[in-house]
C-alpha cells in the first residue's frame, strides 16, 4: 500500500461517494468503483496514480489489485499525468469518412505535438481514440468530458485559442 | 411510413423537463398501467407486440423476459444497457439527450412488469453530459412520486440509478456490462448461466437496451397488437437509424420497419442523398459489425426486390448476398471511399476494445489490424488477403462473446464484396489512385 | 444418470457433468487438451478454447446442433447429446486456429524454459500446432520479473488463463496479483512492485500451464526429465505434508504439489485438494525432511514422458522447425543446447 495520507477527498466529493454507495444492495459496495474512480480522477489531477488508486481501495475496503484492474481496463482512466486539457479526437469510420485525419493533422500541426503526446508546457494532450458515438455529427473531439462536434478547422483553432486564454483545465465529471 | 412513436415529440422545448413531458402526455402510460395492468399482463402486451431487441441482436423481447427466472425472496434486476458503443451508432444517445423522461418511464414500466423494486442505466462514461441529464430526470420523477415509495399510490416501489461506465465497447455485451456494474473489468460471463437466471449479483436478471425500454411506452399505450399492426411482417414497430457518412442529412430517424432503403438514402426526409451529388459505393446498415454491402445488394436483394429496411429483408440472402438491422447504425460511403481503409479503421477499433479474456480475439483482432496496415501501405502480397479470410473465420464462433463474430464480419464480408479492390491495393496500387484514404474537411 | 456420447463412444455421466469431464472418463485421445481449466479451481475454464467440441445433437429432447463450437470445460452435458471432438476434422482445423492464437506472440523458448518438459502448450503444439508461423510481425516483449521472492514471472510465456489469479483468490487471503490492460496488452501482474507473501502462494506456479510463474529455487537447476520424481510427506501444521520431489541424487531441487495424468492438483483421501504450502515447497530440501513413499508415476501423456523427443536427433533444429521460428535467448542455432539430451 503506497502512503495516501496526502490524497483525502474533499467534502463534496465525499458526500458524493458516499451517496453513491448507497445505490447498490448491502454488500456490494464495489459496484461504487468506476464512479469513484471518475469523481478521484477529477479532483487528483487528471489522472490515477498507484496512491489514488490505493486510497479508493481503501475507501472500499478492497485489495488494491482490484482498483488496479479495473483502472488500466477502461480507456477513460489515465494511468499517466495528462495535460491540462485532453483533446481525444475519433478517428473510426464515420469520423474518418469526414475529415478527422484532417483535424488529427492539424492538431498535431498546431500544438508541435504528435498524438500520444503532451505539449512541452503542460497545456495539451492529444489522443485519437475509437468510435465516441458522434458519427452524425462527425467529425469530433471530445475535451474532458465535453463533446466538440461537427468541427471545421476554424472551429478547432478557435477552441484552442478560446482553452488557452481561460487556461482551461478539463472537466472530467 | 413516416410513423413516428418514440420521436414524435423530440424538437418540442423543454420537453426533456418534467412538466413539459407531461403536458405532452408523458407518464399516462405509467399511471394507466399500474392501476389497470397486472405484471403479467404488461409481459403479454409486450409478447404480442413483437418487440424486437433494438441493441443489435433482434432477440424478441417479450420472449427474453419470460425466461426470467422468479426464484421466492430473491430481488430481480432491470438495467438497461446505454453503453451504445457500436461504431455508426448514436440514436440512443440522442434518445436520451432529448427525452429523457420517456426512458425513466420506460424503466419504470419495464422493471414493473418483471418484477424489479431496483433498476440501473449503465451508460457508457463518454456520454457524462447525457448521464448528467438522465440525472436529473430522475430527481424530478422522484419528487413527483413517479420513483421511489408506492408509485403513484400503486404500491409498488422503484429505485432507479445511472451508472457511468468508463471507456469499453465491450460493455455493450451484457454479462460484461454486468460484470462492470459489480465494479468489475469488462470481461463477459461464460454463459450459461444466462441473466434471467443469474444476472447481477447473481440474481435474475432482465438486460434491454435504451430503445428497447422506450418502446415499452407506446407499445403500453396503444396495446401490442395495434404495436405489432406498424411496421411489416416480424419486424414490427419503428426503428431508430443513425445515419453518418457521405450523406447530406446525418442524424437520427424515426422510421417505421419495411421502409425501402433506397427511400431512406435518397429521399429528403431522410438521408438526403449523397453528398455533393456523388454515387453510392457501399453502405454498412447496422452498425459496424454488420456485413457492408456495395450499392447493388444494398439498394435490392439478389432476388432483384427492393431491399427494406426491416430485420428480415436486410438479412435476405444471409451473408453471401444480405446483412443485418443490427444496432441500426447506417454508414454510407461514396463512390471514392477505400473500403480497405474503412475496414481497417473497424479492424483498428475491434483490436482496441477486445477484453483479452479468450485467446482467439485477443490474438486475432491485432494480427487483423496489423496485416490491413500492411495492405495500406503497399506492402501487402496477395496471400495476405487470403490470410485475412483464414483469420476472421477462426475467430468467428470460437470467443466467448459476439465480440469475435463482430470483429470478423467485416473483414470477411469486405473481402467477399470488394476482393477486386484489396488485390489491387497489393498488385495493381495505380489502379485505384482515385480512391480515397484521407478526408479533407468540407468546409 | 445422462448418456452421452464422444467421438461415437458412449459414457453416463451424472446431472452436471461437464463435456470435458465426460470425455475424461472414457479416457484416451478423445479427451479434449485443457488449458486454462483447472478442476479444483472454482469458476475455471472458458477463456482459452482449445477444449472446443463440437457438438453434433444438443440433446435427445431437442437433437439440434449447437451452431457454434463450445468449450467442453464449461457446458455441461444433456441426456442424448452427441459430441465429436477429434472424429470432426473441422473441430481439429478450429482447434489448430486456436492453437496458431495462443503461440502467436509466445516467445519459443522451450530450450530455456524451465517448465520444458511439463508444459501444456508444448504438449498442445507438437499435437496441435502447424510447421509454420504466419505471424510476420514483431511478437510483444516483457521483461522477466519477481512476483515475491520465489516466483518468476515471464509474461511472454503467459497465455491468460487466470489460474494463479483463481488461486490466489481461492486460496490466500488478500491477492495482489491480477490481470491487468485489456485486450493485446492484458498481462498478469501487481502493477506496482509488490511481493507476493502468502503462505499458498506457490501453487501458483503448480497450476500454470506453461513456463510464466516458475519456481525461483529450481531456476535452470535441471531439465526436468533429469530429475527423478518421487511421492513424499512429512507431518505439516499449514498443509496436507503430501508432496512430490524432484531429486538429483541426494539433492532435492524441486518440490511439488502431485499432479494426476490432467496435470491438475491431486486429491488427499478426505477429498480436499493437496495443495501444498510454502514451507513444503521453498524450505524443506532435504531429503531428510520427508517420508519417501515411492517413485511418483508420471503418466501424463506430454510431449517428454511420451518420449517424442527421445526420437529426434537434433532438438533445436526439431524445435525450431516445429514451431517456425528461432527461439528467443538461443545464440547457436545449432549448436548443443538445454534441450539437447546429450549436453547433460
Amino acid at each position: 500500500m503506497t502512503n495516501t495520507h496526502d490524497i483525502q477527498f474533499s467534502k463534496e466529493s465525499m458526500d458524493r461517494v458516499e451517496k453513491l454507495i448507497q445505490h447498490y444492495p448491502a454488500g456490494k459496495h464495489k459496484s461504487a468503483l468506476i464512479p469513484i474512480l471518475h469523481i478521484a480522477q477529477a479532483e487528483f489531477g487528471g489522472w490515477l496514480s498507484p496512491a489514488t488508486m490505493d486510497y479508493v481501495a481503501s475507501i472500499l475496503k478492497i485489495q488494491s489489485i482490484e482498483v488496479y484492474e479495473v483502472a488500466s481496463f477502461y480507456s477513460m482512466f489515465n494511468l499517466e499525468p495528462v495535460g491540462n486539457c485532453l483533446i481525444e479526437v475519433c478517428r473510426t469510420s464515420s469520423c474518418w469518412l469526414c475529415g478527422a485525419e484532417d483535424i488529427i493533422d492539424h492538431l498535431e500541426h498546431k500544438l508541435g505535438i504528435q498524438v500520444g503526446e503532451t505539449t512541452p508546457d503542460g497545456m495539451f494532450t492529444l489522443k485519437a481514440v475509437e468510435c465516441l458515438g458522434s458519427c452524425g455529427t462527425a467529425p469530433m473531439m471530445q475535451v474532458g468530458a465535453d463533446y466538440h462536434e461537427n468541427l471545421t478547422i476554424d472551429k478547432v483553432d478557435n477552441l484552442l485559442d478560446q482553452f488557452r486564454s481561460e487556461n482551461k483545465k478539463s472537466r472530467y465529471c | 411510413m413516416s410513423k413516428k412513436l418514440l420521436l414524435k415529440n423530440d424538437h418540442i422545448a423543454g420537453i426533456n423537463t418534467l412538466p413539459v413531458y407531461r403536458e405532452h402526455g408523458g407518464y399516462t402510460v405509467l399511471a394507466n398501467t399500474l392501476k389497470n395492468l397486472t405484471p403479467d399482463a404488461v409481459v403479454e402486451e409486450v409478447k404480442k407486440s413483437g418487440l424486437r431487441g433494438r441493441g443489435g441482436a433482434g432477440f424478441p423481447t417479450g420472449m427474453k423476459w419470460s425466461f426470467l427466472a422468479k426464484p421466492e425472496g430473491i430481488p430481480r434486476y432491470v438495467v438497461c444497457n446505454a453503453d451504445e458503443s457500436e461504431p455508426g451508432t448514436f440514436k440512443d444517445r440522442y434518445l436520451m439527450e432529448r427525452i429523457p423522461h420517456l426512458l425513466v418511464e420506460g424503466m419504470i414500466l419495464s422493471s414493473y412488469a418483471l418484477g424489479a423494486n431496483t433498476a440501473y442505466i449503465y451508460i457508457r462514461g463518454e456520454y457524462f453530459y447525457v448521464s448528467r441529464i438522465l440525472e436529473t430526470a430522475i430527481e424530478e420523477a422522484y419528487k413527483a412520486g413517479l420513483l421511489g415509495k408506492n408509485i403513484l399510490n400503486s404500491g409498488y416501489d422503484l429505485d432507479l440509478h445511472v451508472q457511468v461506465g468508463a471507456g469499453a465497447y465491450i460493455c455493450g455485451e451484457e454479462t460484461a456490462l454486468l460484470e462492470s456494474l459489480e465494479g468489475k473489468r469488462g470481461n463477459p460471463r461464460i454463459k450459461p448461466p444466462f441473466p434471467a437466471v443469474a444476472g447481477l449479483y447473481g440474481c435474475p436478471t432482465v438486460v434491454n437496451n435504451v430503445e428497447t425500454i422506450a418502446a415499452v411506452v407506446p407499445i403500453l399505450e396503444l396495446g401490442g397488437d395495434e404495436y405489432a399492426k406498424i411496421g411489416i411482417g416480424k419486424s414490427t414497430g419503428t426503428k431508430l437509424i443513425s445515419a453518418s457518412g457521405h450523406i447530406n442529412k446525418p442524424g437520427v430517424y424515426e422510421i417505421e420497419l419495411g421502409l425501402p432503403v433506397e427511400e431512406f438514402i435518397y429521399s429528403d426526409q431522410y438521408c438526403g442523398g449523397i453528398r455533393g451529388g456523388r454515387k453510392l459505393k457501399a453502405v454498412v446498415a447496422g452498425g459496424s459489425s454488420v456485413p457492408i454491402l456495395p450499392t447493388e445488394l444494398i439498394l435490392k436483394t439478389a432476388n432483384g426486390e427492393p431491399r427494406l429496411m426491416s430485420y428480415e429483408s436486410l438479412g435476405d440472402g444471409g451473408f453471401a448476398t444480405g446483412t443485418m438491422l443490427g444496432s441500426g447504425g447506417f454508414i454510407v460511403m461514396d463512390e471514392d471511399t477505400s473500403i480497405v481503409k474503412n475496414l481497417y479503421t473497424f479492424s483498428r477499433f475491434y483490436h482496441h476494445e477486445s477484453c483479452g479474456q479468450c485467446s482467439p480475439c485477443r490474438e486475432g483482432t491485432g494480427w487483423m489490424e496489423r496485416i490491413l496496415k500492411k495492405i495500406l501501405d503497399g506492402k501487402g502480397t496477395l496471400s495476405d488477403i487470403d490470410l485475412l479470410w483464414d483469420i476472421q473465420s477462426k475467430i468467428e464462433g470460437k470467443t466467448i462473446c459476439p465480440l469475435g463474430e463482430a470483429a470478423a464480419w467485416p473483414v470477411a464480408a469486405a473481402i467477399r464484396h470488394f476482393r477486386p479492390e484489396f488485390e489491387a491495393y497489393v498488385t495493381n496500387p495505380d489502379s485505384i489512385k482515385d480512391i480515397k484514404h484521407y478526408y479533407r474537411l468540407q468546409n | 444418470m445422462l448418456k452421452v456420447t464422444i467421438d461415437d463412444i458412449p459414457v453416463e455421466v451424472p446431472e452436471g457433468t461437464t463435456i470435458l469431464q465426460a470425455a475424461r472418463m472414457i479416457g484416451g485421445d478423445i479427451v479434449p487438451p485443457a488449458m486454462c481449466y483447472h478442476s479444483k479451481l472454482k469458476t475455471s475454464g472458458g477463456y482459452c478454447r482449445t477444449c472446443i467440441v463440437k457438438v453434433e445433437q444438443g440433446s435427445a429432447k431437442d437433437p439440434r446442433p449447437m451452431p457454434k463450437p463450445v468449450a467442453s470445460c464449461r457446458t455441461t452435458v444433456m441426456d442424448g447429446m452427441v459430441v465429436r471432438n477429434i472424429t470432426s476434422p473441422e473441430n481439429l482445423e478450429a482447434r489448430a486456429g486456436v492453437v496458431e492464437f495462443l503461440l502467436l506472440n509466445h516467445p519459443l523458448d522451450c530450450p530455456v524454459c524451465d517448465q520444458a518438459g511439463e508444459c501444456h502448450l508444448q504438449d498442445l503444439s507438437y499435437e496441435n500446432g502447424k510447421a509454420e508461423t504466419r505471424y510476420d510481425f514483431d511478437k510483444r516483449e516483457y521483461e522477466p520479473t519477481d512476483i515475491g521472492d520465489k516466483i518468476k514471472l515471464h509474461m511472454n510465456r503467459c497465455i491468460l488463463c487466470y489460474r494463479c489469479v483463481k488461486v490466489a483468490d481461492q486460496l490466500t487471503d488478500g491477492r495482489c496479483h491480477g490481470v491487468i490492460n485489456r485486450g493485446e496488452a492484458a498481462e498478469i501482474s501487481t502493477y506496482i512492485e509488490k511481493a507476493i507473501d502468502n503462505d499458498f502462494s506457490g501453487n501458483m506456479i503448480d497450476v500454470c500451464p506453461v513456463g510464466a510463474l516458475t519456481d525461483k529455487t529450481f531456476r535452470f537447476k535441471s531439465r526436468v526429465w533429469y530429475t527423478n520424481p518421487v511421492d513424499a510427506h512429512r507431518n505439516c501444521d499449514k498443509c496436507c505434508g503430501k508432496v512430490r520431489l524432484w531429486n538429483q541424487g541426494e539433492e532435492v531441487l524441486r518440490v511439488t504439489a502431485r499432479k494426476d495424468e490432467f496435470g491438475e492438483v491431486m486429491d488427499n483421501e478426505d477429498g480436499s485438494t493437496a495443495w501444498i504450502c510454502n514451507e513444503c515447497r521453498y524450505d524443506k530440501k532435504n531429503l531428510s525432511d520427508w517420508t519417501i513413499e515411492g517413485p511418483a508415476k508420471i503418466n501424463r501423456h506430454s510431449v517428454i514422458s511420451a518420449n517424442h523427443y527421445d526420437t529426434l536427433k537434433n532438438i533445436q533444429k526439431t524445435t525450431i522447425k516445429m514451431m517456425g521460428s528461432k527461439p528467443h535467448g538461443v545464440k547457436s542455432e545449432l549448436g548443443a543446447g538445454p534441450l539437447d539430451p546429450n549436453n547433460q
